[in-house]
């Protein structure tokens, strides 16, 4: 039995089991348009688009909620737990905590999205080519993929990180820190797209619009994106938590993003031999870095089962 | 392989400072140490030079000596069958863990249990492994004495239990996700509709049918977090006092000792080369529908 | 809502784990039943040490994890007293210098062994010496027998520098100012007076070998043989080594316990950890975070110890950088910086704000060479700085790879902003290696992080090696004429008469201050509730003559 697609050259059968009804009036049929239908009455989505929205406000105008300079520091305040003067508290060097937490979103975000971006195009591109095409351009881009696996986080890190030279410009700073993780992590998706793909291609509609002269580009996108994408987009939005969280460890090794920049990674890494008696000082950007990662985690959620073209 | 060590040669040749800078501490290297170390790890010649001569003794079985004058084939012995031990633990509790919590968490979708992994997946993935690593060692270990604080000598498997589980912790996130996501998807299918239209029991329709054909992006990812946990378990080891390969490497990079690093990653390619080959393999078995042509 | 209540139980979640550590603040491990008298006799100890770089070879180690354990297996002409640092006659039986310091005699003890029994006699020592000195050997401590008179016929120079040709085969394996007069007595003679060389003479560099070290180097550096208290059973760097007690050992620092494990780690949060669960005994160092709010002390009561050793902290300026070069600027600097304030919140009082250019526990050491210069006085320095030519941007390069580092400097870069308005940025080097190559390559365009550890407890260690004009070790191309005469004259002299000349020369540092002293390191040492009768010596290591085990 072939699978009802929504989209396939084949008719909808209105009414059959297994499709969802639709008004009989030129209502849009496309995957596009039933996926907005399902995201729009979403309160998950609703939820995590707000939150996501509050996070870009915070990284592109921190001076709406703060007019502390986040670089501002006095040693005689360093440690001090949060009080009226400082909501977060004081950091190891006497920093305020509200205030790095707060200016700090723009360039965690920015490395999270920017490398995600990055992960995504690249490592989803060449992994939904391999799987598809298969044969001698998967077995190139496979061993391709294969070397860039193997380099240890730490040394590929540092190799990019002190081969690129370093400018003061805190935007080309963050989209170095960015290309580090994307290229060390872009394998990922890479493996899991392609593996996806080779699963769906085996699928009994894509053979039948196959059969029926569906050019190979067509296929791809009409057919084996949309049904490969799920666990893409599964990998892809926690992949932008643990890119950000990534940038914290790349600062513990020493190699992140440095002073004057502000990030929830370099705040966390600063932190981190202090979390037994002054917890404080990680608690907070932590928490945001959570937020973050939640917010991403639920939007993906709810794409996925919105794209999801079998769910009622 | 040739061009992966190649590859990972140049990187490192092109780190910044020589094996000279930092050995001598606070003093400059004496010159008769300069010149010997020149001659013998044949600094002066260009890059393509020095990586014949690595190759040259590679295929001689010689990988050359660590800074304390011990061999790197025998550091490489000592430290990978403890890496691998680890990255073993690791891997299981992702397998076991990760499938098995992901699968549960599917079927009660939306209920109190789904909401909790939802939750630890998200500080699994927010609090970076040198923050949780810390954490659980010092909760769990010195304070409630339910684990040993650090592996001991030779690292016997009950002691890499806790820091196994840090090592997991992150990709244990991704493989839930993943695994529930998957079997959302496959729960939704047809030939699954059919099955328990037809009257199977459902347990049984999720054992044999909607597991087996949810695992492959599963599969994938895990293989793929192989060479991930081998390469970057250096944190971890730095924790629990693992003498691994993440140390070793560290150490090497620290040093600039261009043949340990070297030979370390190249054993790493190996073994991850074929760990993919064997996933590939694998997907044959978990869905016949796939073959090779 | 249900996103409201996941962030809720997130947070709480979250907030639950911190607690849970913050909590664990009070004593955690429970100790075993001490007598708390003194401790029994025999007894074994656990010691907390890191990979050694290098063989265990005693010329070639320069670094703490090699030295740890060649310290425990060999003791060397005079060793030092863990109190006063003060050199103690140990393999030596006099050691006597000539008038003006440029002949020495050496007596050694009858009798003494090694542990293969075979004798130690002066050929052990002058041996031991010129393989150490000889080029193509190429041993690390090499330079600390340039002195000598024939060093350089055993280090003929390259002839084209850095280029293809490599420098010849030195004709002579041995020194010309080395001579064997007697198996117990031999005379060394220096190119230059060197007064000190009596506190010099316990450095591992100048340590005996026995006759087998030169059948076969590269085993010897896996398994040494020594004249010390302890001989080295088994082990590796990886993993660490096992040390027994030697039986044979004569000299009056005999240990009480049987064995000493000196146990590698990667981490030292690891082995803090260890010590709290007892799986360690000793750590000379704590690891920061647990340094506030005097942590360590609530964690190991009545069984820690936090006193100077021999470690300063300084900042360097680039003498060869234009902008760097006026003392006006120097002094500005230095009074804006806030040490008393750092040292507390950030080291949390282990560390001294410095008030010259030599640690206090050596032989020698006078407070205040650096006077008002070093006090933290932001309104002089902002009138000071206004009188300055260069206003920044300032930058501080340090190496990121060792914990306290990040803290200190950045502190530092906040008063250098706070106080004289000037924009300064703390730059990390990824690690030691890339750090020291940059300095030592002499293009700093910024101020940059330098610290010194003293090879052997005299003023003069703190001075010549780093402040004389082109000394090895001189990283800012600092040049003062005066303070060159000074160390000149103090060699050639003797005892009090050379200290004070010393302490002259650090008084020249302060007229323009191109090196700023910033603090003396404490050493935060603690201990399992094992062991009992702790004590360190001025090197921050452990003494095992002492401790025992309860």
């Amino acid at each position: 039995m072939s699978e009802p697609d929504s989209l396939s050259a084949l008719d909808v059968i209105e009414g059959s089991p297994g499709t969802p009804t639709a008004p009989a009036t030129g209502a849009s049929r496309t995957l596009g348009g039933d996926a907005w239908r399902t995201l729009r009455s979403s309160w998950v989505f609703w939820g995590s688009l707000v939150l996501i929205a509050i996070l870009v406000l915070m990284a592109i105008f921190p001076g709406l909620f703060t007019h502390v300079d986040p670089n501002y520091c006095e040693a005689s305040r360093a440690r001090l737990s949060p009080s009226s003067k400082a909501w977060f508290g004081d950091d190891i060097q006497g920093c305020d905590v509200y205030s790095r937490t707060i200016h700090g979103a723009r360039a965690s975000i920015l490395v999270g999205t920017i490398a995600t971006l990055m992960a995504l195009v690249f490592g989803a591109g060449i992994g939904v080519y391999a799987g598809f095409y298969g044969g001698i351009v998967d077995a190139l881009l496979s061993r391709l993929t294969d070397v860039f696996f193997a380099i240890p986080i730490l040394l590929g890190s540092i190799i990019i990180l002190t081969s690129i030279p370093t400018s003061s410009n805190t935007l080309l700073a963050t989209m170095k820190v960015s290309l580090a993780i994307a290229v060390l992590g872009w394998t990922a998706t890479a493996r899991v797209a392609r593996a996806s793909v080779i699963q769906v291609k085996q699928a009994d509609f894509v053979h039948a619009a196959q059969a029926l002269g569906a050019s190979r580009s067509w296929i791809i996108r009409k057919h084996i994106i949309p049904n490969a994408a799920a666990p893409v987009i599964v990998v892809t939005t926690i992949s932008l938590g643990s890119y950000i969280s990534a940038e914290a460890t790349l600062s513990y090794l020493g190699i992140g993003l440095q002073p004057p920049a502000v990030s929830w990674g370099i705040a966390i890494s600063d932190a981190a031999a202090y979390v037994r008696t002054t917890p404080h000082m990680l608690f907070f950007p932590a928490l945001f870095l959570s937020l973050t990662v939640l917010a991403f985690i639920a939007l993906g959620d709810a794409v996925r089962e919105a794209l999801d073209p079998k769910a009622m | 392989m040739i061009g992966s060590t190649l590859l990972i040669f140049t990187m490192v040749w092109a780190l910044p400072g020589d094996p000279f800078s930092g050995r001598c501490g606070q003093r400059p290297c004496p010159a008769s140490f300069v010149a010997a170390e020149t001659a013998r790890l044949h600094l002066d010649k260009p890059l393509p030079v020095q990586y014949l001569y690595f190759l040259g003794n590679l295929l001689r079985g010689n990988l050359g000596l660590t800074s304390d004058g011990t061999s790197v084939a025998h550091e490489l012995a000592r430290a990978y069958p403890i890496t691998l031990k680890l990255t073993t633990v690791a891997i299981l509790m992702e397998i076991v863990l990760g499938i098995g919590i992901g699968i549960i968490a599917a079927l009660r979708r939306g209920k109190f249990f789904d909401n909790l992994t939802l939750i630890t997946s998200l500080v699994a993935i927010s609090f970076p492994v040198f923050v949780i690593g810390f954490v659980l060692q010092y909760v769990l270990g010195v304070r409630f004495a339910l684990f040993p604080v650090t592996v001991g000598y030779g690292a016997p498997w009950g002691d890499l239990i806790l820091p196994g589980f840090v090592l997991a912790l992150l990709s244990l996130a991704f493989v839930l996700r993943l695994t529930r996501a998957s079997l959302l998807e496959t729960l939704n299918a047809d030939y699954v509709r059919t099955a328990i239209a037809k009257g199977l029991p459902r347990s049984l329709v999720i054992r044999r049918h909607v597991v087996r054909n949810s695992l492959i992006p599963v599969v994938t990812y895990i293989g793929a977090d192989v060479g991930v946990l081998l390469g970057g378990a250096i944190v971890t080891e730095g924790i629990f006092n693992i003498q691994g390969v993440g140390g070793l490497l560290y150490q090497s990079i620290r040093l600039r000792e261009n043949a340990t690093v070297v030979s370390v990653t190249t054993v790493l390619v190996l073994i991850v080369l074929i760990v993919n080959l064997l996933v590939d393999l694998f997907y044959a078995v978990l869905d016949p529908r796939i073959r090779y042509e | 809502m249900k996103q409201r209540k996941l962030i809720l139980t997130s947070a709480l979640f979250a907030a639950g784990a911190l607690a849970l550590t913050a909590c664990g603040g009070g004593s955690s491990s429970s100790s075993s039943s001490g007598s708390g008298s003194s401790g029994a006799k025999g007894g074994s100890v656990t010691i907390y040490n890191v990979k050694p770089q290098n063989p265990l070879i005693p010329t070639d180690t320069n670094e703490v994890g090699g030295s740890n354990v060649l310290d425990n297996l060999f003791t060397g002409l005079v060793r030092y007293d863990p109190t006063t640092a003060a050199p103690i006659l140990s393999a030596a039986e006099s050691i006597t210098p000539s008038k003006k310091s440029e002949f020495w005699d050496i007596k050694l003890k009858p009798g003494q062994m090694f542990q293969d029994n075979t004798p130690v006699t002066a050929s052990s020592f002058v041996d031991a010496w010129n393989w150490g000195a000889y080029a193509p050997n190429a041993q690390l401590n090499s330079s600390f027998f340039t002195p000598i008179k024939g060093y350089d016929d055993l280090n003929p120079a390259d002839p084209d520098g850095d280029g293809p040709k490599t420098a010849p085969v030195p004709k002579v394996k041995t020194m010309s100012g080395l001579k064997v007069i007697s198996p117990t007595e031999f005379t060394i003679e220096f190119k230059t007076p060197q007064s000190f060389f009596r506190v010099e003479a316990g450095y591992a560099a100048f340590f005996p070998l026995p006759t087998s070290f030169y059948k076969d180097p590269a085993a010897f550096g896996k398994k040494p043989i020594g004249n010390g208290p302890f001989q080295l059973v088994s082990g590796d760097g990886s993993t660490g080594f096992v040390l027994k007690a030697w039986a044979g050992y004569q000299g009056a620092d005999k240990p009480s316990i049987t064995q000493a494990t000196f146990k590698t780690y990667t981490s030292d949060t690891a082995a803090y950890a260890d010590i709290q669960a007892g799986n360690l005994d000793f750590m000379d160092e704590v690891p920061p975070g647990d340094l506030v709010n005097d942590q360590f002390k609530k964690d190991m009561p009545g069984r820690f110890i936090s006193k100077p050793v021999g470690l300063i902290g300084t900042l360097t300026m680039p003498s060869y950088d234009k902008d760097y070069q006026d003392p006006i600027l120097h002094k500005a600097i230095s009074m804006a910086i806030d040490r008393a304030t750092i040292t507390k919140s950030v080291f949390n009082g282990s560390y001294i704000p410095a008030t010259g250019w030599v640690s206090p526990v050596v032989d020698g050491y006078k407070a205040g060479a650096c006077g008002v210069n070093c006090d933290y006085n932001p309104t002089m320095a902002k009138q000071l700085f206004a009188q300055a030519k260069f206003k920044g941007p300032f930058t501080i390069s340090y190496n990121g790879d060792r914990t306290g580092n990040k803290e200190a400097y950045e502190a530092i870069c906040h008063n250098i902003q706070n106080n004289l308005g000037a924009s300064c940025t703390a730059k990390p080097y990824v690690d030691f290696a890339t750090f020291r190559a940059a300095v030592t390559s002499y293009k700093m365009t910024g101020m940059f992080r330098t610290a010194w550890q003293m090879d052997y407890p005299s003023i003069q260690d703190y001075l010549e090696p780093l402040y004389v004009t082109n000394a090895s070790s001189n990283d800012g191309k600092y040049s003062n004429k005066t303070f060159d005469s000074l160390i000149t004259k103090a060699d050639g002299q003797s005892g009090a008469a050379a200290n004070a000349t010393y302490q002259q020369a650090e008084a020249t540092l302060a007229t323009d201050m191109s090196i700023v002293p910033l603090w003396y390191e404490n050493q935060s040492a603690v201990w399992s509730s094992r062991v009992t009768n702790v004590k360190t010596t001025p090197f921050s290591t452990i003494d095992l003559t002492d401790i025992k085990v309860k």
